[in-house]
């Protein structure tokens, strides 16, 4: 039996944070997606709404500026903060 | 990945890549100059919110505004604060039209600050000259853009990361290549003339805080416009005139002496003290800073707390709402009050900009790369501290001379090799079902950066960097992606890898001292006129291979007298003889 290569995840806090009751994501709403630069956010198939997907936030501000609801949160990433 | 097989081809007369501040412009300039012509802008994020001026800007580092400036005077300025190594025609054409240019975006809608009979507030920062604009309401400049852009009718296509150019018989660039990053279906799109505005290379060395993406620079500029022109067979110019900045330490971002210095705010040292004379970003800035940094008066602060109360309510609200508007978060998680604290700052990792130094694509006063059909604006395109104002403007001249080019040729044939090659190397990744994640390869690359790279510059350090650079290079055969975003990644860390070995390279060729902690070469302390006042220009010769040769430096258009060439090497402040040793003394 061969070695196998594997990958495995770290894990980091996610530093945009959604408030899923304000979060129309579900309703069609994809402005924080489509704004993000980096293109870090997406919808959960799980509740609908969007969350931050991947550990690449650059702590711009346009998902949280441009959500028409107030739905989205950006700390400052933990390693900088 | 359901639509990895697809290739979609397309045709347009212009294709500007990258819709931050350049390309928006170049791209409503090519429409405006000849309405006939289809042009499409290119952007591997949103137009809407993409690049270095993603959330706006606060100001106009470089305005020559009549009254306050002549383009001689800047062009004078520029060329002094560069080390004499400027294609003057260049700075000059940009200094011509800076006006026009301001007055066009004012005409859009981007507010510029007035006084009360309505002139522009001007505020000096360099050494010599009075170039700073505020903006103190700047957050909406993407907002303008884009209306502007809908407006000319330009046609946009946002997530498409363009990885290489395409190139006819006759070495012209016809076409652009790339993949969506969502879908990962690759893209041949056939053109007569592109712009490549695709920004600095922010994300070459790694921020001191460990963290990828908490670079300078927005991190979608990882180098891909450098990299896209190399490949091309462009000549890049003068690249080992880093980009290093000095920033709020961690955070990143830029402090703002630009906004804070007019209103009193300065650079000090730990004792709070003044030892640089002028904040305005130069290589010998750099040089005093680290120095500062290394000594026993370092670290260095950005000091703000004598300032009255109004005038530091002024600096938040224009610091915390515009560029970079999370540092007032930053600053309240580290309990860092302007009233009451300094902000501690440090020197930034390295990087590629022409925005800020003059690292960049080699382009002449028309946007004109040495590649016929390929032209280049913004902080990629070598015209020396040309910062937003330039990008807009050698954007306005590259959405011209594309346009004239496209306006009198017809499409000329796609190699369909290079398309096939293409094709290959960027899907390698997702055809492994196993092997390296691209983020960890970067990481490391990164480390590399700064471990053999960081000024100073030690030969032997550099030597060994393009080992490891070799080896990073056969790692990237073993990458691994998942999905269509995770390939963008591979393909930047391919972007970042070519962009370290043109640094380390382009820093080994020039064989002395210059441009302060930019090019500060331990083995080569000296500056050399006699054998180094000239452009270090780097290709891809036919063999492939990077080569390297000089250009001789333009005849100046504005003459420099001879006591005004070392102006920017007199920054640091005169050593005050302290209070105790006056008592002693008398």
């Amino acid at each position: 039996m061969a070695f196998q290569p594997r990958s495995i995840a770290q894990l980091s806090e996610a530093a945009v944070t959604v408030d899923l009751d304000k979060c129309i994501a579900h309703k069609g709403c994809t402005v924080c997606i489509d704004v993000c630069p980096m293109d870090i956010l997406d919808i959960d198939p799980q509740t609908g709404k969007a969350f931050m997907k991947r550990d690449e936030c650059w702590y711009c501000l346009p998902c949280q500026k441009d959500c028409p609801t107030g739905a989205i949160h950006v700390a400052i990433p933990y390693l900088l903060r | 990945m359901p639509h990895r097989a697809d290739t979609l081809e397309s045709e347009y007369d212009v294709v500007v890549v990258g819709g931050g501040t350049a390309g928006p412009m170049a791209a409503i300039k090519a429409k405006e100059r000849n309405p006939a012509l289809r042009v499409l802008l290119l952007d591997k994020a949103h137009v809407k919110r993409s690049g270095a001026i993603s959330m706006g800007m606060d100001g106009l580092n470089n305005a020559v505004v009549p009254g306050y400036a002549t383009p001689e005077q800047y062009t004078k300025e520029i060329t002094i604060a560069n080390d004499g190594i400027v294609n003057q025609a260049t700075v000059y054409a940009y200094a011509r039209h800076s006006f026009t240019t301001i007055e066009e975006l004012d005409r859009w809608g981007v507010k510029f600050e007035k006084d009360a009979n309505g002139d522009y507030a001007m505020r000096k920062v360099h050494h010599m000259g009075t170039y700073v604009l505020p903006m103190p309401e700047g957050h909406d400049v993407k907002k303008v853009l884009y209306r502007q852009l809908k407006r000319a009718r330009v046609e946009i296509t946002n997530r498409i990361i363009a990885t290489r150019l395409l190139t006819a018989a006759d070495g012209s660039v016809n076409g652009v290549m790339g993949f969506d990053s969502r879908t990962a279906a690759f893209h041949v799109i056939r053109a007569k003339a592109v712009v490549l505005a695709c920004g600095a290379a922010g994300r070459l060395g790694l921020p001191a805080s460990g963290y990828l993406m908490g670079t300078y620079e927005n991190p979608t500029n990882a180098g891909d416009g450098y990299v896209m022109a190399y490949h091309a067979g462009a000549e890049l110019a003068n690249l080992e005139c880093y980009q290093i900045n000095p920033l709020i330490k961690d955070y990143n971002g830029p402090a703002c002496a630009y906004v804070a210095g007019p209103m009193g705010g300065y650079t000090a040292n730990n004792r709070g003290e003044r030892f640089i004379e002028c904040d305005y970003w130069s290589g010998q800035m750099m040089l005093e800073f680290y120095q500062e940094l290394q000594g026993g008066n370092g670290p260095v602060f950005l000091k703000l707390n004598h300032l009255a109360e109004e005038t530091i309510q002024t600096i938040e609200t224009i610091l915390h709402s515009n560029e970079r508007p999370s540092r007032g978060q930053f600053h309240a998680g580290r309990g860092t009050d302007y009233r009451r604290q300094m902000v501690e700052m440090h020197i930034s990792e390295i990087g590629f900009c022409s925005g800020h130094s003059a690292s960049g694509v080699y382009v002449n006063e028309r946007a004109e790369t040495s590649v016929p059909g390929l032209y280049a604006a913004g902080d990629m395109a070598a015209v020396p501290h040309n910062y937003m104002l330039g990008a807009f403007t050698y954007g306005w001249f590259a959405g011209h001379s594309a346009a004239e080019r496209a306006s009198s040729l017809d499409f000329s044939a796609v190699d369909a090799e290079q398309v096939a090659r293409e094709r290959a190397r960027i899907y390698a990744p997702l055809l492994r079902d196993h092997g390296l994640p691209a983020l960890q390869v970067e990481y490391k690359l990164r480390r590399f950066v700064n471990d053999y790279l960081q000024p100073p510059k030690v030969t032997r350090k550099y030597e060994i960097a393009l080992d490891r650079f070799a080896e990073i290079g056969e790692d990237l055969e073993h990458l691994h992606a998942a999905d269509a975003h995770e390939l963008m990644r591979c393909a930047e860390a391919s972007v970042i890898r070519d962009c370290a070995e043109m640094a380390a390279r382009a820093s080994l060729f020039r064989t002395e001292s210059r441009w302060g902690l930019y090019h500060l070469r331990v083995d080569y302390p000296e500056r050399n006129d006699a054998e180094w006042f000239c452009h270090a220009h780097l290709k891809k010769d036919e063999s492939g291979r990077m080569s390297h040769f000089k250009r001789p430096v333009e005849p100046y258009i504005v003459p420099i007298a001879e006591q005004e060439k070392d102006a920017y090497d007199r920054l640091r402040v005169a050593p005050k003889t302290s209070p105790e040793k006056t008592a002693a003394t008398v």
